[in-house]
């Protein structure tokens, strides 16, 4: 079982939803019941498969002490890399061996949204080495932690936003207006998710799945895209909303990713909260650290190093396989591309605001996405093992 | 130092624009994007000795010249 599929969560989930709106719109707290509702949640989900509950509080109790333990030697000693490196690994490495073990097909220690509250983590760790984060309650965190809606698949809300809603008790006023916003994503989300992915889902596996001529390729590549991103902005926008109601503004993940102009422009669109963990935690940290390090080459070469390294590196959280690895790649090195195009022809200086330009780039761009998905979607390994048969 | 400042914002955004108009939104308007706001925290870092984390600032914390020198000279004082 998982969460926000199957008629037996949402038959829990929706009259458990009218007392948080009824408290929410008294102008009550809800943290207390957003609490309690968020253990029922993760039993509902959870029971059926016990061991995944107790690698689930396992992974919490490490993640209390490891952020205990770093937070008192942080305020001790000071910036310490070592240190600091040290709870990164010990932090990272249940996923890991989870991600190494899943590649001989062999699960350990994997549990329902294991990658995620990882990066959590992560977060929390590396805010206190920041300073930014200055105390943790072991309540508090948890509730960041294993918040039901966005727990075993985002968004990635960052902490000290989150305790910002977490501790607040809002107005009539404004909970109306999260109740609103809260049941436009929902009803949006389910939509997506139950008719548009479902769709796609249907024509995918009807009339395109199996065939491996390249017009086929292209169909496989565009459906395939469509499928992702009405399941995943669908689920994504049910876990906001539900978010909303409980009185936490989760932060959206999806942006009209199709719009978009440019590779750049896409990352900023599409699986947000991702890219923005990657974007502020992996790129501008490794961009510091070689500046500090004064390493070799130019700005731009730099640039495009931490960009492919980025890339890569997302694509590997989502699994050691080749296709994720390449997937990765693909975006890493043409994100590169799109960056020394756009910093050094003087053709996009002149043209970048032109309606023709605008048009070409986002057709161009388009396509690119849609070929990084039917990279991503390993459907291409399937077509190459047929071929060399 | 505000001076100094926004010599270097203005290097990193290849643009004058921003010793003038100190209220410009540096994102908005394509002054500045990841990579120079890395090199921009690295600068500050490496001329004031002031080490400002890409975590401690949220983007509309330092959207314009004038937060980032209120945010700069907030943490020489501190």
């Amino acid at each position: 079982m998982s969460f926000f599929s199957g008629s037996l969560f949402f038959i829990f989930l929706i009259p458990a939803l009218v007392p948080a709106v009824l408290l929410g719109l008294l102008g009550k707290p809800l943290r207390t019941y957003r609490n309690l509702l968020t253990v029922a949640m993760i039993l509902l989900v959870y029971l059926p498969a016990p061991v995944q509950l107790l690698y689930l509080i396992l992974y919490c109790v490490l993640a209390l002490l490891l952020t205990t333990l770093f937070l008192s030697h942080r305020k001790k000693k000071g910036r310490e890399p070592k240190v600091f490196y040290a709870a990164l690994i010990l932090a990272l490495l249940p996923l890991i061996v989870c991600k190494c073990a899943a590649v001989f097909e062999v699960s350990v220690f994997g549990f329902l949204g294991i990658s995620y509250l990882c990066f959590r983590v992560l977060i929390v760790l590396i805010e206190i080495h920041d300073g930014v984060i200055t105390s943790v309650s072991p309540a508090g965190l948890l509730s960041y932690l294993l918040f039901f809606t966005s727990l075993s698949s985002g968004p990635i809300d960052r902490p000290r936003r989150f305790e910002k809603d977490d501790t607040a008790v809002f107005s009539r006023e404004e909970y109306t207006e999260l109740l609103y916003r809260g049941i436009y994503r929902i009803v949006l989300g389910a939509f997506y998710k139950f008719v548009c992915s479902e769709a796609m889902y249907y024509v995918l596996h009807t009339y395109i799945d199996g065939y491996q001529s390249p017009p086929y390729l292209v169909a496989y590549a565009y459906v395939y895209g469509l499928y992702l991103f009405f399941d995943f902005a669908g689920y994504s926008a049910m876990a906001t909303g539900t978010s909303y109601l409980l009185g936490i503004r989760m932060p959206d993940n999806f942006n009209r990713p199709f719009l978009a102009v440019d590779l750049r422009d896409f990352w900023n669109r599409w699986h947000i909260t991702l890219s923005s963990f990657f974007r502020d935690f992996v790129f501008t940290r490794f961009m510091i650290f070689a500046a500090r390090k004064k390493a070799a080459g130019s700005r731009l070469q730099r640039a495009s190093a931490g960009l492919i390294l980025n890339m890569f590196l997302m694509g590997l959280w989502h699994g050691i396989s080749i296709h994720y690895v390449l997937y990765g790649l693909y975006h890493g090195i043409l994100l590169a591309v799109t960056e020394v195009f756009q910093k050094k022809s003087s053709f996009y200086k002149r043209n970048r605001q032109k309606p023709w330009y605008i048009a070409c780039s986002w057709l161009l761009n388009l396509n690119i996405v849609m070929l990084g998905f039917l990279i991503f979607s390993g459907y291409l390994s399937e077509v190459w093992k047929e071929l060399m048969h | 130092m505000e001076e100094k400042l926004l010599e270097i914002l203005a290097e990193l955004c290849e643009d004058d624009v921003v010793k003038d108009s100190l209220t410009i939104d540096l994102f908005e308007e394509d002054l500045l994007d990841s990579l120079a706001f890395a090199e921009l925290l690295y600068a500050i870092e490496e001329q004031f000795g002031v080490i400002i984390a890409p975590s401690a600032v949220a983007r509309e914390d330092v959207n314009t010249p004038e937060k980032i020198i209120a945010l700069v000279r907030e943490k020489l004082d501190a």
